[in-house]
This record gives C-alpha cells, sequence and structure tokens, in this order.
C-alpha cells in the first residue's frame, strides 16, 4: 500500500505546491486522481518517485510511505527497486533509440532480464512487436504510449503510476489504453491513475481524489463520484453549456465544499 | 610533435601527397581518440571538459612513470619484451587515468549539477590549472619525461609476413577504442543507459537509472580516451616524452570536435581525421608556397579550421543543431 499523508511540496525554497495532500493507494487497485491543470498533479508523482530534486522541488513536511516504509528520502533508483515505476506526463521516450531499447532501459534495475520479459510487454503490445528495432521517435503518439507504458512494466512493478496517460489521444485509443491499464492491474499491480479525462479514470477505478491547488478537496468511491453533480459539472463536462466552468466558479465550488464539510 | 615544415619547397608529386595523407590519418586517428572522449563526456553531462589536454597530459604522464621512472612491471620480469612492459604499463596508467575522471567528476562536477552550464566550464578551467601545474611539476627541471621506445628505433615491426609501420599503431587503437565505444553505447545495459540519461535526465532516472553513476563512468571513460590519446602524442614516432606541450596537444580535440559536432560520436572521429590530414597537408603544401608562415604555423590550422566552422556551420558536420549555445 501507498500511503501519502500531509504532504507539503515546496519548488525553489518559495512556491508552496502541495499544501497537506493525502491520499492512499492499496494493493491491487486502481485509484484515480483527478485535478484541473496546476492543482499539483505531477507534483505529487515526483515527490512519491523521487524526481523533486531534478526540479528544485522538497518535501517541506508530511511522509509517503510505500508497503510500511518511508520512502519520501530514498533516491528514484531505489524507489523503483521497491516497485514504484511511473508512465511520466508527455510520454517521455527515448526517441532517439529504438524501441527495443527503449524496453531496456525500463529493465535497468533488473539485472539479467530475461526475453520472456520483453516477450511479455510485445503480446500486450502487439503494435509495439513489429517495430522493436524501428526508432521510437517515429511512433504515433499511441505508440509512444505504449511503448512509455511497456518500458515501465518493465521493472516489474508493484504500483504503477500514470500521469495523464490519455493527453492528446484519439477516443479510440483512449479507450485502448484504459483496456491495457485494466489488463495491467489484473496481473496484480496496483495503478494511481492521474487524469483529466475523469471520465475514463472513474470508470475503471475503484477509488477517486479530486484534487486542487494541492489538496484534496473531495474524494470517495468512483461510482459516488461518478454521480455527484459537483464532480459532474467541473470534471465531467456535463453541465448545460458542455464547457468547462469559470476559475471564479471553481472558487466558488472550493468555498462551498469548505461549506459542507 | 614533429615540425613537417620542409626546407626546400618539394615537387608536389602524388608520392609525396600519398606520404601526407598516411601522415595526416596517422596524427589523426590521436586526435580522433581525445575528441572521443570529448564528445562522451559532452553528450552524458553537457560539460565541455576544458581539463581534457591536462588530464590527456596526466594520463602520459602516469605511462611514462610507469615506464621509465618505476620500470613497472619490466623490473621484476627481465626477460620481459620491452613493448609488452609498455602495454602493460599503459593499461595501468590508462586505469589510474580513469580514476582520476571519477575523482574529478564526483569532487567537482557533482557539486555543481544544476548550477549554469557556465560556471561548471570555468570549473573545468580550474581544474586544466591545477591538474597542468600538477604534471609540470612532476616532470620537474627538464620538463621532458620520456616514455621510452616502446615500439624499438625502427620505423616498423615485422610480425612474420605483416609489416606494421609504427605510425599506424594508434591507428589501429583508435578502431579498437572506437568499435569499443560503440559496442558499449549499443550493446550494454550501462551504454543503453548513457544514451538514455544523455537524451533525457529526468526519464532515465524514472526507470531507475542513476544519473550520478553514469556521470561518473562518462568522466571515466573521458579521462581513459584522454589518456590514451596523451600516451600516443608523447610516444614515438609522433613525440619524444611528456612535456608540457603534452596538455596543448591535446587540446585540439576541442577544433576536432567542433568540427564534427560537439555531442557526436562519428562527428568526433571524423574531426580529428580531418584537423589531422588538414594540419599536415596544409602545413607541408602552404608552407612550400610561403615561408612568411613561420614555424608555428602548422599547430594553428586546426584552430583556423575552427574558427570557419564556428562561423559557417556553428553545430559542426553531425552535431545537434540546437546544441550551439554553449
Ligand atoms: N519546477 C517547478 N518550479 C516551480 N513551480 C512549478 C514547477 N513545476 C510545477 N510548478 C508549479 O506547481 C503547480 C502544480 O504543477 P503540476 O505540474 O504539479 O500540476 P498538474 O496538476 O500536474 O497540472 P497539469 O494538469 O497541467 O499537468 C503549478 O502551479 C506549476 O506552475
Ligand atoms: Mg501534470
Amino acid at each position: 500500500m501507498l500511503e501519502v499523508s500531509n504532504l507539503e511540496v515546496v519548488y525553489n525554497d518559495v512556491v508552496l505546491v502541495l499544501r497537506g495532500l493525502s491520499i492512499e493507494v492499496p494493493d491491487g487497485k486502481i485509484v484515480a486522481l483527478l485535478g484541473a491543470n496546476g492543482a499539483g498533479k505531477t507534483t505529487s508523482i515526483r515527490a512519491i518517485t523521487g524526481l523533486l530534486d531534478v526540479h528544485e522541488g522538497d518535501i517541506t513536511k508530511g511522509e509517503i510511505k510505500w508497503q510500511g516504509e518511508r520512502i519520501d528520502k530514498k533516491d528514484p533508483s531505489d524507489i523503483v527497486k521497491s516497485g514504484i515505476t511511473q508512465v511520466m506526463e508527455g510520454r517521455r521516450v527515448f526517441a532517439e533509440m529504438t524501441v527495443d531499447e527503449n524496453l531496456r532501459t525500463g529493465a535497468f534495475t533488473k539485472r539479467g532480464t530475461s526475453k520472456e520479459a520483453y516477450d511479455k510487454v510485445y503480446d500486450m503490445f502487439p503494435a509495439l512487436a513489429s517495430r522493436r528495432k524501428d526508432t521510437a521517435g517515429y511512433l504515433s503518439g499511441g505508440e509512444q504510449q505504449m511503448l512509455a507504458i511497456g518500458r515501465a512494466l518493465m521493472a516489474d512493478p508493484k504500483l504503477l503510476i500514470l500521469d495523464e496517460p490519455s493527453l492528446g489521444l484519439a477516443p479510440k485509443l483512449v479507450q485502448q489504453i484504459k483496456q491495457i491499464i485494466v489488463d495491467v492491474n489484473n496481473t496484480g499491480v496496483a495503478v494511481l491513475l492521474i487524469e483529466q479525462n475523469a471520465n475514463m479514470a472513474l470508470s475503471i477505478a475503484s477509488f477517486g481524489y479530486i484534487m486542487e491547488t494541492g489538496k484534496v478537496v473531495m474524494d470517495g468511491n468512483s461510482d459516488k463520484l461518478l454521480n455527484d453533480e459537483d464532480v459532474q459539472e467541473f470534471y465531467l463536462g456535463l453541465h448545460g453549456t458542455g464547457e468547462r466552468k469559470s476559475f471564479r466558479d471553481v472558487k466558488h465550488y472550493k468555498r462551498r465544499k469548505r461549506w459542507l464539510s | 610533435m614533429p615540425q613537417m615544415v620542409p626546407l626546400l619547397a618539394q615537387a608536389n608529386s602524388a608520392e609525396t601527397f600519398l606520404t601526407k595523407l598516411i601522415d595526416g590519418l596517422a596524427l589523426g586517428s590521436i586526435y580522433a581518440i581525445l575528441a572521443l572522449g570529448l564528445v562522451i563526456i559532452f553528450k552524458s553531462t553537457q560539460v565541455l571538459s576544458f581539463a581534457h589536454g591536462a588530464v590527456a597530459a596526466l594520463g602520459a604522464y602516469l605511462a611514462a612513470y610507469f615506464v621509465t621512472v618505476i620500470n613497472w612491471p619490466g623490473r621484476y620480469f627481465e626477460s620481459l619484451p620491452v613493448t609488452l612492459s609498455f602495454i602493460i604499463s599503459g593499461f595501468v596508467a590508462v586505469a589510474f587515468a580513469a580514476l582520476v575522471g571519477m575523482l574529478i567528476e564526483r569532487i567537482f562536477i557533482r557539486p555543481m549539477i544544476g548550477q549554469p552550464l557556465f560556471s561548471i566550464a570555468m570549473i573545468t578551467i580550474g581544474i586544466d590549472i591545477v591538474v597542468r601545474t600538477f604534471v609540470g611539476d612532476l616532470l620537474g627541471q627538464g620538463g621532458n619525461l620520456s616514455v621510452g621506445s616502446p615500439w624499438g628505433i625502427l620505423s616498423i615491426s615485422k610480425f612474420g609476413e605483416i609489416v606494421v609501420p609504427h605510425v599506424f599503431i594508434a591507428a589501429i587503437v583508435t578502431v579498437v577504442v572506437v568499435v569499443g565505444v560503440l559496442i558499449l553505447f549499443f550493446r550494454t545495459r550501462m551504454g543503453v543507459a548513457m544514451r538514455a540519461t544523455a537524451f533525457d535526465q529526468e526519464a532515465a532516472m524514472a526507470q531507475g537509472i542513476s544519473a550520478g553513476r553514469i556521470f561518473a563512468l562518462a568522466w571515466a571513460l573521458g579521462a581513459v580516451l584522454a589518456a590514451i590519446g596523451g600516451i600516443f602524442a608523447s610516444i614515438s614516432p609522433r613525440g619524444f616524452g611528456v612535456t608540457g606541450g603534452t596538455a596543448f596537444f591535446a587540446l585540439r580535440a576541442f577544433p576536432a570536435i567542433i568540427i564534427g559536432g560537439l555531442d557526436s560520436i562519428a562527428g568526433a572521429v571524423v574531426g580529428g581525421f580531418t584537423i589531422g590530414i588538414a594540419e599536415i597537408m596544409l602545413g607541408h603544401y602552404l608552407a612550400g608556397a610561403s615561408g612568411t608562415l613561420g614555424l608555428g604555423f602548422t599547430g594553428l590550422i586546426p584552430y583556423l579550421l575552427m574558427m570557419g566552422f564556428l562561423l559557417i556551420r556553428p553545430y559542426g558536420l553531425f552535431g545537434t543543431e540546437e546544441i550551439r549555445r554553449v
């Protein structure tokens, strides 16, 4: 289980981005983390995976526990070794390298990775299997997303974190990615799914968190969130005009939430 | 470094041309090894190491120390052929150089990660001065330490039917080194990790690749190649021992990689050969045409070429275009 409690993250010693974030991902479950642009979703992942340093970010409060052990002071390679990998926002495949080589980087922490491990990923992504020797940069956006997921799976994770995997993909591909996430989860891997496409995320997650300006403003089982009027309005785009509400409305929403709680 | 300026203008016969071309290739292969080391450091860490020449000199000094000063391992095996003893000493010197590279990275470069590249470049200039002074002190009064005559005094060696001109030994080593580097980068786990880190450091770290270890490896490798280049610059037929000039000579890796492209392995090799051939050929033909250029002219040729490239094609023959703002 992953437990993030009361996490505070500051960038460049001044910009407070996470303000007491608390989330949990139980073993074997899919959990959705939703929120508008700039809410701090990616920052949360950087904190969990030990990549804040790269961005001059620091954890100033709170803790992150994985399988009962604190990981908030560990470096990224130890965290990967302990069983957490991520599919980064924007895919971030190694565009100059081949598909095979990209998978090989994913297996870096697993010395002597067998051919079977590669075959497992290629079975899951037949579109990649025929392009093993191709340069990753020439793959389509959907294929690159699959490669990014396949790469993360090469480390044989117990928890897979995906940061907006549906971003910029056509609806058909979004369905495909969704199915892949379900398949991965069925092999016993817990999933933390960050999305702006709340519909997609909540349709496969068992539990969801909604965050705004650095903390969770709402959480609950997926069906509860899917049926919640506010969530429908602000994240599922189901309100009257078909557009997202303005920032002022979001503020209003926050005020109301505080009122209710 | 031999001076190639002829006293009398020769007839530009085809034979002279060929001789000079071969000579240029031989010199170019040393530049190529040096340049390759510089490119590996740059590609992996985005740092241009101005200490490269000094590290080359230090590597050459280490070799000279083992060969000439303490005669290791020859002192223990009197019947050991000089060439073999030299090769063993050379390997040990190169291993020490790797250690030096790693220490430089660990002590000076790692703490600078995240600082502007300009500051890191300045640090390497500092390292250059320190290391060069250190080597100068070691060389002492005469300022020259022989590395012996590892290949003997003749200009060729015969192995049965096969004749190896000694100028080509560096070229053979270059081929071996280039093939080795390619195998490393494209076939091994660490090499693939190095390329991944060079392409996208954060994404590589997200795969569990430790950027620090990759940096250390890159500096070790860079220092190894610097040392090999430095050694070849100091032994016959190219040089007559380690001197203050060895570092200066090795700095021509810079024009080589600027011509080839800062981040290109192929570019380092092509750039190295280009300046080697240009130095010998232009040195020969231009000196024949005009006596006013002076004896130092040949040494300037690589830099003149470099300046030309910086004006016309700043990212070099094989380089990535964005990289030119260094
Ligand atoms: N390296 C950084 N230095 C300073 N501020 C940063 C840095 N990275 C992100 N931020 C700020 O932190 C806040 C949260 O960013 P983050 O990327 O975590 O949001 P997000 O929820 O992932 O957004 P998106 O949906 O756009 O990906 C934003 O206001 C952003 O400007
Ligand atoms: Mg984000």
